[in-house]
């Protein structure tokens, strides 16, 4: 067995148990940090595709940011997941037949008959000095121009219905203005009374 | 690959409209409340001359571009047209509809302007890829425009519902594509036909393929069992973003079947024809009969869309070029009937009251007639009666069914179709025989007023030329 299959089957095993314990953690941070391994072992195995952009691509945009941002959420959020839970045990068998079943009507339809390697050619290896991110470059922006610029659009349109969505004055919230905080003077706190005194009674 | 200057040529009116679009986004921000009228009339403009570019570039012979991911053909340069139109017939409604209730904001423009450029797209498209991207860019323009209205929960529930199943169906439409992509080893459409059509019989991974897009699409359509969304994102949005669902992006929908099914996979025609008998059928059989049960217009409304979609489904699984002409037709016949019924609904309403429920058009005919009558028109050409436009959509619809020798099939139509005629026929009943209960005049504008007049009587006056010429 060469060093290069060995190395493919640890990250697929790893890859695998990471992403059960993504659905099994009972700690949601513990489940997102499962994601993270995953995503790691995925793009070490797209290295191993000769596919290195798009690896660190993985690492920097869903490890780097998305993940961050994600468990950000999962900390700020007090998620009870003990009512998730229920019934897990119940609907298990239920779960795993229909599981089960899906798998053996797709292994069945697209298995290795349609796409095993006698369909479709094992890819050759690339010569040394073969650059996929430039490759990916060219191809990017000029086959692929149209779609390219048509996913920049779908972006903005995200950006604008975000903004949209989430940018209203909501008359019951109440928020500080700093700048009125600083100004306020004693006098407008404060109000003297001047009363004469008086007798106990 | 280097790139002409005539392949920009070619996508000049999606260039003109996204430019357009970025610019008001922009310019919108440096325009005051009072003066927003400003961003509308761009925003119009904007739609008069992507129409006259769509009509300088215009080609007689299908050519592609950008890598073969662009087509310019007469079907795309017809359809565009038409999606011109009815996106700006919708906008105009809007206008007075918005601001009565405060929400008459420059982004319902901008995202309206970008709905219509996915549509644009995916008219346009002769890639899977570029389908796919139109649809997204579509989709997630109505799915913030369903939840514009922030305020309401019935319209974030609305957004919701639509958000999650139209993803779910990105999702079936993606694995399809993935799986033919797999199986024929390209996505461009011309490609895709050459390597169905070189396969001799059509092999399992393609059906499987097949029906994950047909799946996919038929729940975008709308059709019988993909269509628990409809009624609920139909009654749940404002009132004119639901006349832009119902309108424009059907025509858009139609456009992408006919290059999936037909140019992409004409050569599977006989499994995919069983596949959407079935959708046909169902479509027309609950549209109508669930229709029956509604008391609110826009529920209603939202289950004849369905029958209709069963309608032009019909058109499709003829296989014939007459069928694909008729289920065209029948397409841009329904966008102009539902603009005009949806209008009515704006028309009917003021600020804080929605003429969305049945009770609502009660006695119409005594407090404005013209109305009454447009409304009378809209709801005859729906049901299918002569000389409206809709029983020539029908009329072709069904022709082209019996040609191909489908006869139980054009049957089951009909007979849905009388079923059918009940509730829009009880809309005309409640309008001209019962008395009102609210005797206020309408107050809405006279641009409105105009505009749901002529859509009115295009209804009534294409119907009599249709008339003129088959006779």
């Amino acid at each position: 067995m060469s060093f290069e299959r060995i190395i493919f089957y640890a990250f697929a095993a790893i890859l695998v148990y990471a992403a059960g314990r993504v659905v099994t953690a009972r700690n949601p941070v513990h489940a997102a940090l499962h994601l993270v391994l995953a995503f790691f072992t995925c793009a070490g195995l797209w290295l191993l595709l000769e596919a290195e952009f798009l690896a660190i691509v993985l690492v920097l945009v869903y490890v780097g940011a998305v993940m961050v941002l994600f468990l950000f959420v999962v900390m700020m959020l007090d998620i009870n997941s003990a009512p998730l839970r229920e019934g897990f045990i119940r609907y298990l068998p239920v779960g795993l037949a229909v599981a089960a079943l899906m798998l053996f009507e797709m292994v069945a339809i697209v298995g290795v008959r349609y796409f095993g390697p006698e369909q479709v050619a094992i890819p050759a290896r690339h010569p040394e000095g073969y650059s996929n991110t430039a490759e990916l470059g060219r191809v990017l922006y000029t086959d692929y121009v149209y779609p390219f610029e048509i996913a920049a659009v779908i972006l903005l349109v995200a950006i604008i219905a975000a903004i949209v969505l989430t940018m209203r004055r909501r008359p019951e919230t109440k928020y500080q203005d700093p700048a009125k905080q600083v100004q306020a003077r004693k006098a407008d706190r404060l109000r003297v009374v001047k009363m004469s005194a008086e007798k106990k009674q | 690959m280097p790139l002409e200057t005539a392949e920009y040529l070619l996508a000049l009116p999606e260039i003109w409209v996204l430019g357009m679009a970025c610019l008001i986004l922009v310019l919108d921000l440096f325009i005051r409340d009072d003066s927003r009228i400003l961003t509308y009339l761009m925003v119009q403009a904007t739609l008069v001359v992507a129409a006259l570019i769509t009509l300088a570039v215009q080609v007689p012979e299908p050519v592609l571009a950008f890598g073969n991911t662009f087509i310019s053909d007469g079907m795309a340069t017809v359809l565009k047209l038409f999606i011109y139109l009815v996106t700006g017939m919708g906008f105009l409604y809007a206008r007075p509809y918005l601001q009565d209730r405060g929400l008459f904001k420059g982004e319902f423009y901008v995202l309206g302007l970008f709905a219509m450029l996915g549509m644009m797209i995916m008219v346009s498209a002769s890639h899977f890829l570029t389908i796919y991207l139109g649809l997204e860019l579509l989709s997630l323009c109505l799915y913030a425009m369903v939840a514009f209205n922030r305020d309401s929960g019935t319209c974030s529930e609305a957004a919701m519902k639509y958000f999650v199943l139209g993803a779910l169906a990105s999702g079936m439409l993606l694995y399809g594509i993935s799986m033919l992509y797999g199986a024929t080893g390209s996505l461009e459409i011309a490609a895709v036909a050459s390597a169905i059509a070189a396969e001799e019989g059509s092999s399992i991974v393609l059906i499987f393929a097949l029906c994950f897009i047909v799946v996919g699409l038929a729940f975008k359509l709308g059709a019988v069992p993909f269509h628990m969304w409809v009624p609920d994102v139909y009654h749940g949005a404002p009132t004119p973003v639901t006349l832009f669902i119902g309108s424009a992006p059907k025509i858009a929908a139609f456009a992408i079947v006919m290059r999936v099914l037909v140019d992409g996979l004409g050569g599977l025609v006989a499994d995919w024809q069983g596949m959407l008998v079935i959708l046909a059928v169902l479509s027309l059989a609950v549209g109508n009969v669930i229709a029956i049960a509604q008391t609110n217009l826009k529920r209603m409304l939202a289950y004849s869309t369905i029958s209709h979609v069963g309608f032009l489904l019909l058109g499709i699984l003829a296989g014939t070029p007459d069928g694909y002409a008729a289920a065209m037709f029948y397409i841009i016949t329904y966008a102009l009937m539902a603009v005009g019924a949806f209008g009515m609904i704006i028309l009917l309403s003021r600020a804080g009251f929605e003429a969305d429920e049945l009770e609502d058009f009660r006695g119409l005919n005594a407090r404005n007639p013209w109305f009454a009558f447009m409304m009378l028109i809209l709801m005859f050409s729906m049901a299918g009666v002569p000389p409206t436009v809709g029983f020539y959509a029908k009329l072709s619809v069904l022709q082209a069914v019996i040609q191909v020798d489908m006869v139980w099939l054009a049957l089951v139509a009909v007979f849905f179709s009388v079923i059918g005629a009940f509730y829009y026929i009880r809309l005309v009943k409640i309008m001209y025989f019962d008395s009102p209960t609210d005797e206020a005049a309408l107050q809405s504008n006279p641009g409105l007023r105009a505009v749901l007049s002529v859509n009115g009587l295009a209804v009534l006056g294409l119907g009599v030329f249709c008339c003129c010429i088959s006779s």
